[in-house]
């Protein structure tokens, strides 16, 4: 019996064991079942993602940085350009201690501590695989240096780079601007504007001038390279290839060498002048003196450039053509009194007897002409080849401010004048409707008299004045002022050009007209306030002198050049248009505290004229005169003396 | 005697289905070394090398009457537990465990040779007092298991812990351990979960948060899970072709000989591959299972589940990890992983199978 138990027991035993192992053999199949499952998952139903992740992983795109486009005057003078040069650059992931690295380097290549400053700012600005220039621009003889030490120097390369370079330094510098580094706030505006793709790999971003204007024609297009990269980030091959397209070339209409002229013609002076072809409003000449190198700013200018340059008295950083507004003077003179004849309150022979003051009936204040005793009998030929004050004050009053507002809105003043280049002032050209909204204050007659010869609240900017003297000289009709006259695809040498836009077409009457453009001529011949600049010019010169006041001249006191302080002296104006019958240029040009547009101004608008008309290129510059005589350093060669001087 | 009598004496213990079925992985192993690898040959001659050394003694363990492998049950055990105390005291330190001994001629890990010496001393023990077998034999077999598995766990080696726990496991559940008391350690597990939590090292911690999230620490502690689980599922249904796993070739897969060869195969064969490499396991485990079902006494019956069903974790818990649903444990894959070591323990066990087999095969002719 014991032995039947035990056998029963033990096929018992065999039935449990068995039971237990088929029990095992279910959970081993649920388990793979289960694995399985998790197969199906990861490779059927994830695996668009999973595949977009290895390939992530795989593919890293770099940027390859286009050229960017040059910049060429109108004859193919190189304005900015790029050239190769070698770099120091250090990868921070490869280099182990950076400072051992640097300190390293700087025994046998001179690096400065500005050079360290901006290193330690790119490295804060930098993504983890990217070199960076720890210094520009070496000589062959630091390269060698280099290459003979460069086992002990890992993660340190020297790399071929693109820098960009303005080869007329202060020159153009208003004009072109420059390029600088890309900052954080450039890039949130490339986020905005859906551009960062575009300027991935990039370093550089126009931040000034025409630079920054056509940014987007001079950057080009990024190109790019798939390259398949391992884990530590070394790339293995290049997948695929799509090369970058160059930044497209500006050709100007500036005259490089006109250019040169102008502002060498200032001399010591500062201030602004713009030449404008009035046929088609292309900027022939665009000066603001004094100027900066803008080859300072490209790596980020060190602070005592930027001290000197921020701190002068000068302000060398000013763009004077665009951003200087100024009273335009007697300037607006020729403009007052088209609106004169165009409203019917003169008539070419209505003549006033200029007693050398003007007063408003009922009050007893004087307002001055800038001659003491009058010019005596003045009709509107002889007010501008005079400049007299008397005339246009009577005139100013008699149109009322909002007639002057709306007719001088036509040739541009009190607006930007769209000109092809960021940053520009409107000027002021006042009304009723704008004192009230500006001061809260209704218009006194009093307002209208200053604004009859252009003090007041009046203020142009030299590009606005250049362009309202085009639009003159074109007898009403304006064009667009504009600096880029043709953009070039660097990559087929395809040319695309700028068609001109008028922007003014009210023609003026003819008759109207000739009256003026006479006596605009008259202010260029014997007896008129240009006389001396412009006498034994081949070509009518129609021109108008002006002065823009600095500080006003109390009641009854008189005017007193050397005893104001050089600083305190008026601004001389001078605008014209040559040659008169048919003008090809028309100018506007400012010397800030020169006295006299006659004296200061006229001469340096009657050279750009010579070169352009003439091709005469005037002599070297002189010996730098002290300023405070530049103006009776003008030889006094003209028959009437007294007449030739001028106020207002 | 005749070159045809010595080759049935030769191989009259080797179970030809067992071997072809293991012979398949190895092959697979070889193919895919050579991809991991980067097409070198390098890893497939090495680990040529390992296979032929485990033949060898699986061929001698195969031939081995089963009453030696009885014998040498509580020796071994004995000697595995010194070695672990001596691990424990003067063991060389690397990578952060203590696993290694240096005994001078050589350095060994004795937490592998417990592999084998643990499930076969509580299946000796169990042999022993297989008439009288009450509550306290099972205790005492558990205290067997747990005094080693605790050594290795505190080393610290989780995955080798786990995988000698669960072998011993296997032979508590085959010895027939009651439900009740089963079901009583799994509550008494999820209870003390708190508790075993807090003695886990950071590192361990680490790779259980980073499985329920890798993405916290894509590039730190998650980047294995991360990285592999790319790798598998960008194999999608075909594979990326042999020779052809970006996730492998540029080396964004770490360990891709070792614990993480699966996500190799997986990158580069697909969901295909997989599932030919589950029927390859399968097979290895439904021919573990037939040999336990017929092995004749209770020492060779739970000694057979055991190994097959250890066999069986060790792939599950390999490709579980691979593909994110286990922790990262240090866990090769079974016979495809690279190494010499595994390899050993791995045939080791199958020439316990086959004796198994084969010697009672011979007992009942």
């Amino acid at each position: 019996m014991p032995h039947r138990i035990e056998l029963k027991n033990h096929q018992q035993e065999i039935f449990n064991f068995r039971l237990r192992l088929a029990l095992s053999l279910g959970f081993v199949l649920l388990l793979m079942f289960l694995l399985l499952a998790r197969f199906v998952y990861l490779q059927l139903v994830r695996y668009d993602y999973f595949h977009t992740m290895a390939e992530k992983n795989r593919i890293s795109i770099v940027p390859t940085v286009p050229n960017r486009g040059l910049i060429l005057d109108r004859n193919g003078v190189v304005l900015a350009h790029n050239y190769s040069a070698y770099t120091l650059e250090i990868t921070p992931s490869k280099a182990g201690d950076l400072e051992t690295t640097i300190n390293g380097l700087a025994q046998f290549i001179d690096i400065q501590p500005k050079d360290r400053k901006r290193f330690k700012k790119l490295l804060a600005e930098s993504r983890d695989f990217e070199s960076l220039s720890i210094r520009n621009r070496l000589t062959d003889e630091e390269i060698a240096k280099f290459a003979a030490q460069r086992y002990r120097f890992p993660g340190v390369e020297i790399k071929a780079r693109l820098f960009r370079e303005y080869p007329l330094h202060e020159g153009t510098s208003h004009l072109i601007g420059y390029i600088g580094r890309i900052n954080q706030k450039d890039s949130e505006r490339l986020e905005e504007e859906d551009l960062l793709a575009n300027y991935r790999g990039s370093d550089y971003i126009g931040k000034a001038g025409l630079e920054e204007s056509y940014e987007h024609e001079l950057h080009g297009q990024t190109g790019m390279e798939q390259v398949e990269v391992d884990a530590g980030g070394r790339g293995v091959r290049v997948l695929s290839h799509t090369p970058p397209r160059s930044g497209n070339n500006l050709m100007l209409s500036l005259d490089a060498k006109l250019q040169e002229i102008a502002e060498q013609s200032f001399g010591d002076y500062r201030g602004a002048l713009v030449a404008i072809d009035p046929r088609n409003g292309e900027v022939l000449a665009f000066v603001s003196k004094p100027g900066y190198d803008p080859n300072l700013f490209i790596d980020g200018i060190d602070q005592q450039s930027w001290d000197e340059l921020n701190n002068s008295p000068d302000t060398p950083l000013n763009n004077r053509v665009l951003r200087g507004q100024y009273p335009p003077g007697s300037t607006l003179k020729p403009f007052m009194a088209l609106a004169g004849l165009h409203y019917n309150k003169r008539s070419p022979s209505y003549t006033i007897s200029d007693p050398g003051y003007f007063t408003l009936p009922g009050s007893g204040h004087q307002y001055r002409d800038w001659k003491k005793d009058g010019h005596g009998s003045v009709d509107l030929f002889r007010s501008i080849v005079i400049s007299c004050d008397t005339y246009y004050y009577g005139l100013a009053v008699e149109l009322g401010i909002d007639n002057i507002h709306d007719f001088l809105s036509r040739f541009g003043f009190g607006q930007k004048t769209g000109v092809d280049l960021d940053g520009e002032q409107p000027g002021l050209l006042p009304s009723q409707e704008w004192k009230l909204k500006r001061f809260k204050q209704k218009w006194y007659a009093g307002d209208s008299v200053s604004a009859g010869i252009g003090q007041g609240y009046d203020l142009v900017t030299p590009m606005q004045l250049a362009a309202a003297t085009a639009t003159l000289a074109n007898g009403g009709v304006g064009y667009r002022p504009h600096l880029v006259r043709a953009i070039q695809s660097s990559e087929t040498g395809e040319k695309r050009t700028i068609a001109p836009i008028v922007d003014a077409n009210f023609p003026i009457n003819p008759e109207h007209f000739e009256l003026v453009r006479r006596a605009m001529i008259g202010v260029t011949q014997p007896g008129g306030t240009a006389f001396q600049a412009a006498a034994g010019a081949p070509y009518a010169i129609a021109g108008k002198t002006g002065t823009a006041q600095v500080v006003g001249i109390k009641q009854g006191a008189k005017y007193d050049a050397s005893k104001l302080a050089e600083r305190h002296r008026d601004h001389a104006w001078f605008i014209a248009f040559a040659p008169a019958e048919a003008p090809t240029i028309a100018l506007a040009v400012l010397a800030e505290n020169g006295g006299h547009g006659g004296s200061a101004a006229a001469p340096i608008a009657r050279k750009v004229m010579d070169y352009y008309l003439l091709g005469k290129v005037p002599p070297p510059p002189a010996p730098k005169q002290p300023l405070g005589n530049a103006a009776s350093g003008v030889p006094e060669a003209a028959p009437a003396t007294e007449e030739v001087e001028e106020h207002d | 005697m005749t070159k045809r009598e010595f080759w049935h004496r030769f191989t009259a213990h080797l179970d030809p289905v067992l071997l072809l079925a293991i012979s398949l992985l190895m092959l697979t192993s070889l193919v895919v070394l050579y991809s991991a690898g980067d097409a070198s040959w390098h890893r497939v001659f090495a680990q040529l090398g390992n296979i032929v050394v485990a033949f060898a003694l699986m061929w001698a363990v195969a031939n081995m009457p089963l009453h030696y492998l009885m014998r040498s049950a509580v020796p071994l055990y004995l000697v595995g537990i010194l070695l672990l105390l001596g691990v424990a005291l003067f063991g060389e330190i690397s990578h952060g465990a203590r696993r290694w001994l240096n005994l001078g001629v050589a350095t060994i890990q004795p937490s592998e040779l417990m592999k084998i010496g643990v499930p076969l001393m509580m299946a000796w023990y169990f042999d022993k007092y297989e008439a009288t077998l009450t509550m306290k034999t099972y205790a005492i077999a558990a205290l067997l298991l747990l005094l080693p598995v605790g050594l290795i766990a505190k080393q610290p080696d989780l995955g080798t812990a786990i995988l000698i726990g669960a072998s011993g496991f296997y032979v508590l559940f085959l010895a027939g351990l009651s439900w009740r008391v089963m079901a009583g350690m799994v509550i008494a597990a999820a209870a003390s979960a708190p508790f075993l939590w807090g003695m886990l090292h950071d590192y361990q911690k680490h790779r259980i948060m980073m499985l329920l999230d890798p993405t916290k620490d894509a590039l730190g502690k998650g980047y294995h899970t991360i990285q592999g689980m790319i790798a598998v599922g960008s194999g999608g249904v075909f594979g990326k072709g042999y020779l052809n796993g970006t996730q492998t070739h540029l080396n964004f897969l770490p360990e891709s000989h070792t614990d993480f060869i699966f996500a190799v195969y997986s990158e580069e064969f697909g969901l295909f591959g997989n599932l030919l490499l589950l029927a390859m396991y399968l097979f290895v485990i439904l021919r573990g299972f037939v040999i336990t079902a017929n092995a004749s006494t209770y020492f060779t019956r739970l000694m057979a589940g055991s190994v097959t069903l250890t066999f069986f974790t060790y792939a599950f818990v390999n490709m579980g990890m691979v593909s994110g649903i286990l922790p990262v444990v240090g866990v090769p894959l079974p016979l495809v992983s690279y190494g010499g070591t595994s390899m050993l323990t791995l045939l080791l066990g199958f020439g316990i199978l086959m004796s198994v087999h084969t010697h009672q095969k011979l007992v009942k002719t």
